[in-house]
């Protein structure tokens, strides 16, 4: 199989008090092409920003300041503005997370997804607007030769999401990247959304990365997932491995704080403590000051990898000792 | 001076066709035709008084050369008259004469035209009803030409400080600032005295007092909309920062450009009534009118129509002007426009 994304040593840092404070902090990733990689972790743990900075576009002052990003194998930090504008939307697009605010309120939906298509294709404005109404009859849009004209205050949330994923695959991208797409929308459309970007990376080949805090749609949606805190990568590998047999304590406190797992009567259980600001992060492990297995040297030393059968890998020190034991 | 009548028929005929042509991308586009139509379910009679100072404006704006004999008047058959001073054509008395009346006010003298002077003459014989016509084209003229000098120079600086933000938002904010705290009336005066008296330069003038406002209003908005997920979903389209501004940011300051257009038209106009009162306005204007009779007020009899006709005048077009606006505001508003659609 071949790579689609692939994200090395990453570090993005944000003007802090006197210096620059990364809040992305070599940060490695690899989504093949077909397969959905979640990207999991706390609001503040810097996936949104991870995800933006393989579109560059991280919100200034943020700077990516080291790293190697690849889409489809192409370097995209040594393009020109020009190339990497090329870049986004045919080879690589984003959902964003707020259907409610993602659409211009002034342009009609379908001459918003035939922009898409007509800045990256010599296509004329009819073959384009077939093409969308292709696209909305894809996603699901009932009455999609209506829905062309209509504004986005007159469509439910559940319809924008949709017309959002239709824009996005507009050029049928070979990197989707999803943050949140279900987040602002009730349960069943939800379901609905996640069979959809199922049907249509089964369709096209699609490499999705999946950014959300909720474990439920990583197990319905992913192949593998990474965990990401404060900034670093906890624990990577297989769907089963990670949210099954998980490793790293902050992702066992993830899923035992998830309400679908909790037992009837029983108080819910949380990590106690708040993810730290990116200034006052510790020089070792990031989770030492919430973590229940923390040992005396977790504050100071940053974890090294462990690798555990499957490419199931953990960054922490208390499993690493329990590997060498 | 020969052609000045050739462009200002050019000027209105380009002017139609722009409204030709706004009136069929309304029509066009289902968002502002339902907002246009809202307007005229609210407020048909502003809009109808409103329609109404733009007819005279126009009928006095379409003038030609010739048309009446030269032995009579000379002067009149080589100048450009338009259709409202054809109208009124030697329509004159000698002095004052009240409205309707039959005799010189003072001396009671007969009148050329007895009882037809529908809101009596002034000091020079001249019809009131004429004068004050005439000065719905000035009124307009100066609303009109002063927007179009101040709202492109306000969007422009506004968005592009407000997107690009950094060194030029800081000369735009500096400029803004600098201007904002010099006396308007002051500044106008000071302008108006270096450019010379002309209707354009009391235009510029005003111009140059009065986009600070909407420059003000579209680099904040600009800024808020930058941020936005729509304009961020668009950069990761690939849209280009360029196409950005053109097509998610500008449509989407329309609103306020007309809200903001409706409003500052009877700021204006109101503007260049205080300048004529001070002796510096447009000529012809209902402001210059209006300064012309402060006189006439102390005098014994009173003599009231020219003064009343002209604030009237000026009344009505900006009552119906600010009607039309608020209307517009609650229509337009994205707070208040998106819920009951």
């Amino acid at each position: 199989m071949s790579v689609a994304l692939e994200v090395e040593d990453l570090v993005v840092s944000f003007p802090g008090v006197g210096e620059r404070t990364p809040v992305v902090d070599g940060l490695g990733l690899r989504v093949e092409v077909g397969e959905t990689l979640a990207l999991v972790g706390e609001s503040g743990c810097g996936k949104s920003i991870s995800a933006l900075a393989c579109l560059r576009l991280v919100p200034r002052p943020g700077r990516i300041d080291r790293g190697r990003i690849a889409v489809g194998g192409r370097e995209i930090l040594d393009l020109s503005v020009p190339e990497m504008r090329g870049l986004r939307g045919s080879e690589i697009s984003m959902i964003f997370q707020e259907p409610m605010t993602s659409l211009n309120p002034v342009v009609n939906v379908g001459g918003q997804v035939i922009e898409a298509i007509r800045l990256h294709e010599r296509v004329s404005r009819s073959a384009a607007r077939a093409r969308t109404l292709d696209l909305f009859e894809q996603v699901g849009i009932p009455d999609a030769e209506e829905r062309l004209d209509a504004y986005p205050h007159q469509l439910s949330g559940g319809l924008k999401q949709r017309v959002m994923i239709a824009m996005a695959l507009a050029t049928v991208p070979k990197v989707l990247i999803a943050d949140e797409p279900t987040t602002a929308l009730d349960v069943t459309i939800q379901a609905q959304i996640l069979q959809l970007l199922r049907d249509l990376q089964r369709d096209s080949d699609t490499a999705i990365l999946l950014i959300t805090h909720d474990l439920g749609i990583v197990n319905e949606l992913s192949d593998r997932v990474a965990v990401m805190y404060a900034g670093r990568k906890v624990e990577e590998g297989g769907r089963v491995d990670v949210l099954a047999h998980s490793r790293h304590p902050y992702t066992e406190g993830l899923l035992r704080s998830m309400p679908a797992l909790a037992r009837p009567g029983e108080r819910l259980a949380e990590i106690p403590g708040v993810v730290p600001p990116p200034d006052e992060w510790p020089r070792g492990c990031r989770f030492s000051g919430r973590c229940p297995r923390a040992l005396p040297h977790c504050p100071d030393q940053p974890p090294a990898s462990t690798p555990l059968p499957d490419e199931h890998r953990v960054w922490c020190h208390a499993v690493a000792e329990d590997v060498a034991s | 001076m020969a052609e000045a009548h050739v462009v200002s028929n050019l000027v209105v005929a380009l002017l139609l066709a722009a409204g030709v042509a706004v009136g069929f991308f309304v029509r066009r586009n289902r968002l502002w035709s339902e907002a246009a139509v809202d307007l005229r379910r609210r407020r048909p009679w502003a809009l109808l008084v409103v329609a109404l100072y733009v007819a005279v404006a126009v009928l006095d704006s379409v003038s030609w050369v010739g048309g009446a004999e030269a032995g009579e008047d000379v002067v009149a058959a080589y100048k450009a008259r338009s259709v409202l001073d054809r109208a009124f054509s030697d329509f004159v008395e000698a002095s004052y004469s009240a409205p309707l009346a039959e005799a010189e006010f003072y001396g009671g003298a007969p009148l050329v035209y007895p009882g037809r002077h529908l809101l009596g003459t002034d000091i020079l014989g001249r019809d009131v009803l004429y004068m004050t016509l005439k000065g719905a084209r000035v009124a307009l003229l100066i609303g009109g030409l002063t927007s179009l000098i101040a709202i492109p120079l306000a969007l422009l600086l506004g968005v592009s400080a407000g997107y690009y933000g950094g060194r030029i938002d800081d000369v735009v904010f500096f400029v803004m600032s600098t201007l904002a705290s010099i006396p308007g009336l002051l500044l106008l005066i000071a302008l108006i005295m270096a450019m010379g008296r002309s209707t354009l330069s009391v235009c510029i003038a005003l111009g140059v007092t009065s986009w600070v406002g909407l420059c003000r209003v579209s680099r904040g908005e600009t800024l808020k909309l930058r941020e936005l997920d729509y304009v961020q979903a668009a950069r990761a389209l690939g849209v280009s920062e360029f196409r950005i501004v053109l097509r998610h940011i500008l449509p989407n300051l329309m609103h306020l450009v007309i809200i903001t257009f409706v409003l500052m038209f009877s700021g204006l106009v109101l503007s260049e009534a205080i300048l004529s009162w001070l002796g510096i306005g447009v000529d012809g204007s209902w402001g210059q009118m209006i300064d012309q009779a402060r006189d006439e007020l102390s005098r014994e009899p009173v003599i009231w129509w020219n003064i009343a006709a002209a604030g009237s005048a000026l009344f009505g077009l900006l009552l119906a002007v600010n009607f039309v606006g608020d209307a517009l505001r609650d229509i337009m508003d994205p707070r208040t426009l998106r819920e009951d659609l």
